[in-house]
């Protein structure tokens, strides 16, 4: 069997979950080029899935083949509470080694400011773009549409795109004309159907 | 208080002394408010002198004995699988009835104790003054080293899970860290004034400046000043440093607070 390339995911047959499994089972591929969509109602397990592939859910079945040393950056649904805290967009960005070149305009100035006086949709758009930017070679976003406007959704499409050519990308989301406009493939959690 | 004792070298060793920690702790202090661990100062502290009572018990230097005690509880705090504020609790509440019961049960401790929580910094001497002006710089060396994976954790916890870089030494590593660092100041200038070091400069400047990096160096300035004055003035009124530190930094912080209500944030 073949060794994947950096940023190539193999999920087979993934049985996911807590104390008890949640998920699967599940087969599919992260590929760098490529951008893969994970929908389903809440409680299906996608945010569950995600997690088994950074490995804090159980892997109850299946297998996650993933090279060696590849680097998968991950945001969750909700960004770290940063209340009294001083960090400022501009850091966090540096931590992450993305850069600000690209930023969309209404969010430059703000890259100054500390995280805890941004608005939710300005930092939800701000951690989602430090790790869709961070030198990883797959990238997993969950709900990155959330708090988001519809310039910041469009913002965000046009990140993806361009982070797609070079990257693997799975995200999750409700946003099913979002998923549409961005995934080269969907895959629907809880019916375990693929399409795309 | 005579100008002459002001003047002359009398005080040198201990205000360069705890100058050392005034600059050191207030920086740790901002890491612990990124780790929502702040109550870690008290325990440590508490700790710590604890640790050095006991030393003085079984006849063993005071300042290995308030190390060697601080590492224990980094050690199990380490191993309690708990990141938070419970198990801190914990064992300051341990040390404190540990101190309590020595003081209570071994005349010679009371003295040790006194000077331990008054805070009788003007007792430094030259072996204080060596650890402290070699822990600071050995101690920003390894914060420094650990800064961002900190950082990272906190405000990009998903890059660390999902690299595998997550990893405990890490946070042992800055455990013992604070530890160590907590249990030399505290037997230099005492609990009270160690605890106000590490907690007073970053509570008030975390809160109220623009940028991480700014913030560390207004911690050690605003640490440094503090200390400074309440020095002087320790000396100039002849009360015992400890109090003078903590009322000095929590009328400051008070002050700013009333201020901050009606002006913007500090940039």
């Amino acid at each position: 069997m073949s060794q994947p390339q950096p940023g190539e995911v193999e999920v087979i047959d993934l049985v996911a979950g807590y104390e008890r499994p949640v998920v699967g089972p599940l087969s599919f591929n992260l590929a760098p080029g490529r951008v893969l969509g994970l929908s389903g109602p809440n409680g299906a397990g996608k945010s569950t899935l995600l997690a088994a592939l950074v490995g804090t859910a159980r892997v109850f079945g299946g297998r996650i083949r993933r090279p060696p040393g590849s680097r998968i950056a991950f945001q969750g649904q909700h960004p770290p509470p940063v209340h009294g805290l001083p960090l400022t967009g501009r850091e966090l960005l540096e931590l992450a080694a993305a850069p600000c070149a690209g930023l969309p305009e209404w969010l430059t100035p703000a890259l100054d400011r500390r995280l805890d006086a941004l608005s939710g949709g300005q930092r939800q758009f701000l951690h989602h773009w430090a790790t869709l930017m961070s030198p990883a070679d797959a990238v997993l976003l969950d709900e990155p549409t959330n708090n988001m406007d519809p310039a910041g959704m469009a913002e965000l499409k046009k990140a993806i795109s361009r982070r797609s050519s070079t990257t693997a990308i799975a995200l999750i989301s409700h946003e099913s004309d979002f998923l549409e406009s961005v995934c080269d493939r969907i895959v629907r959690v809880g019916d375990k159907q693929v399409s795309g | 208080m005579s100008e002459a004792l002001l003047s002359g070298t009398l005080f040198l060793t201990p205000f360069l002394t705890g100058l050392a920690y005034a600059v050191l702790l207030p920086v740790l202090g901002c890491y612990l408010r990124l780790r929502d661990e702040w109550l870690a100062a008290l325990a440590f502290t508490q700790v710590a002198a604890a640790g050095a009572l006991v030393a003085m018990a079984i006849a063993a230097p005071p300042v290995l004995g308030g190390l060697a005690a601080a590492a224990l509880a980094a050690l199990v705090k380490h191993h309690s699988m708990r990141v938070g504020n419970a198990i801190y609790a914990l064992l300051y509440l341990g040390g404190w009835g540990v101190a309590v019961l020595l003081v209570a049960n071994l005349p010679l401790a009371e003295r040790l104790a006194r000077a331990l929580f008054d805070g009788q910094l003007y007792f430094s001497g030259q072996a204080h003054l060596m650890a402290a002006w070699i822990a600071l710089p050995l101690a920003l060396a390894w914060l420094a080293r650990l800064s961002r994976t900190l950082l990272v954790a906190r405000f990009l916890p998903g890059h660390l899970l999902a690299t595998g870089r997550l990893e405990g030494r890490f946070h042992f590593g800055f455990d013992l860290l604070i530890a160590g660092a907590l249990a030399l100041a505290t037997m230099s200038i005492g609990v009270a004034a160690a605890f106000t070091l590490i907690f007073v400069p970053a509570w008030i400047v975390c809160d109220s400046v623009n940028g991480w990096r700014r913030a560390l160096a207004l911690s050690a300035l605003m640490g440094a000043a503090g200390y400074a004055a309440a020095f002087l003035l320790a000396l100039v009124i002849d009360q015992p440093f400890g109090p003078v530190l903590a009322l000095t930094l929590a009328l400051s912080a008070g002050l700013m607070l009333l201020l901050r209500r009606s002006a913007a944030p500090l940039t």
